[in-house]
């Protein structure tokens, strides 16, 4: 799993969640939540998501890890691998 | 002293039906005979048959909020700016924390509920994958929360539990708040998701009150010999009230004036009617209103075309109205809607309305066989029945554990 593949899979979930936005310009390494509207609800979406469709565990404390897509395939691709993803 | 209430009037209406999505398409199609009932898929029970709802949800809300929010909320949603937009008002100077909604409910999460079992049944029922909007979406007030959102009002929004009479008592409540002075508008009526849960038709099915027939369109069939049930449906009815001072001071258009109501208990059976406490009900609407039963020209009733449950209406109607009201006319508007439960009440009302204005009564259809038992005097069957006049609108709806609700509507006359 590259960082790539796992950031798309993380814009294919935000897709559904905010089906309204426009997210071909969204930047990497800025908050999610400072380019588009994105509420806690929506951020549990993403976690629930996470757990539906990939079978990836997101604790509570770290939410934090879920900020930007950098940070999403930073904390995430790991956890990937560790599925042998 | 004596206290004498503010007279009430109607300045918008907007409307969902599984036969019209405006009043004028939905009144259309009751005087053209057209029914809006078609073959729906159901969760475990496969292939039936229902009166579904083809509004425009994208027209008031975002994909975001239709995937965020509920069926009776996007209903709600639909109904409330259809209404807004009906009334004319200019709602960005109207003070919002003076609006009330007030929305009849026949039940209200069971849809939401279903789903989520159903999601989590993929999960071997772990609960972990019980969704986070579960609750915001099966509180009692959503489709009332979902309007205040949507709308920014900022008054009492709350939704009214009173099984199939919930639409008339949606109504009545927002009569009583407006006279109270608790709020200056009021958007207020009856809404339905409930076709979207297998429960309602599985309950009815057990109960041996579930619809059937070849035909969709000839399933609902209130009064005909041939009836078997109920037809399951969706839908919203929402109206604008206001005090009549207000209304005339920005020269509202006025469909009509509450003229008198009435909502009480039957205080016998979970399920069977009581005609008693229904003629008792009429009655005591008709007292309300100051008028008498010859007074009325329309009756729109209730009946859901259960075997048993028509005919006891009949019985109540023939205890108030008969011989010696020659220009009362009856008629049913389920016969081309099915049974929207919560909006009920509230769109079969509507759909009557227009009589102020056109002096035709829309008839009963697919009464092919007339019951006897159902052979009422001023029965409206199958074809629109144009009349001298129409000052008088008296709406029934009843509900499970013995609730009756009497709404009766006049022709506004300054």
């Amino acid at each position: 799993m590259t960082k790539d593949a796992c950031k798309q899979i993380v814009l294919d979930i935000i897709a559904d969640i905010a089906p309204d936005e426009d997210l071909s310009n969204l930047k990497p390494d800025v908050r999610l939540r400072d380019q588009m509207q994105l509420d806690s609800m929506d951020f549990l979406d993403i976690v629930m998501e996470l757990r539906k469709q990939h079978g990836i565990e997101v604790p509570e404390a770290d939410y934090i890890h879920l900020a930007s897509l950098d940070s999403c395939a930073d904390y995430l691709t790991p956890k990937f691998e560790a599925l042998g993803k | 002293m004596s206290f004498k209430p503010a007279r009430i009037v109607i300045t918008g209406i907007g409307l969902t039906a599984p036969n019209g999505n405006s009043l004028s398409e939905f009144r259309q199609n009751l005087l053209a005979g057209v029914a809006g009932v078609e073959p729906f898929d159901v969760r475990y029970m496969g292939r039936l048959i229902a009166g579904v709802c083809h509004y425009d949800p994208l027209r008031y809300q975002t994909r975001k909020g239709l995937r965020v929010g509920t069926r009776a909320g996007s209903i709600s949603i639909y109904c409330a700016h259809e209404a807004l937009k009906d009334s004319g008002l200019a709602f960005d100077s109207v003070p919002k924390d003076r609006v009330g909604i007030y929305l009849g409910c026949t039940e209200h999460g069971n849809v939401e509920t279903e789903n989520e079992i159903y999601a989590i049944s993929k999960f071997n029922y772990d609960t972990k994958y019980w969704s986070h909007y579960h609750n915001p979406r099966t509180v009692a007030n959503n489709p009332a929360g979902e309007i205040s959102l949507a709308l920014g009002i900022t008054g009492p929004a709350y939704t009214i539990g009173a099984a199939c009479a919930a639409g008339n008592v949606g109504l009545i409540h927002a009569a009583q708040m407006l006279r109270l002075g608790e709020v200056d508008l009021a958007f207020c009526g009856g809404v339905s998701e409930s076709i979207h849960t297998f429960g309602i038709f599985a309950g009815f099915k057990s109960q041996g009150a579930l619809a059937t027939h070849a035909d969709p369109k000839k399933a609902s069939r209130p009064f005909d010999k041939g009836r078997n049930g109920i037809v399951v449906s969706e839908g919203g009815c929402i109206y604008t009230l206001e005090r009549l001072d207000d209304a005339l001071a920005r020269g509202a258009k006025i469909y009509g004036e509450i003229a008198g109501y009435c909502v009480n208990s039957d205080a016998s059976d979970y399920v069977l009617p009581n005609p008693g406490r229904q003629a008792e009900c009429v009655r005591k609407a008709l007292v309300n209103a100051k008028l008498a039963a010859a007074d009325i020209h329309i009756v729109n009733t209730h009946a859901t075309a259960t075997p048993q449950g028509d005919i006891q209406e009949c019985e109540a109607i023939r205890a108030v109205f008969g011989a010696g009201c020659p220009e009362t006319n009856i008629n049913n508007t389920k016969s081309y809607i099915g049974h929207c439960m919560g909006a009920a009440g509230a769109l079969e009302l509507a759909g009557n309305l227009p009589s102020f204005d056109d002096l035709v009564v829309h008839p009963t259809i697919n009464v092919d066989d007339l019951d006897p038992l159902c052979a009422i005097d001023g029965l409206v069957l199958n074809q629109p029945r144009k009349v001298a006049k129409v000052e008088a609108i008296l709406n029934n709806s009843f509900g499970m554990l013995g609730i009756n609700s009497t709404l009766i509507v006049k022709r506004f006359v300054a």
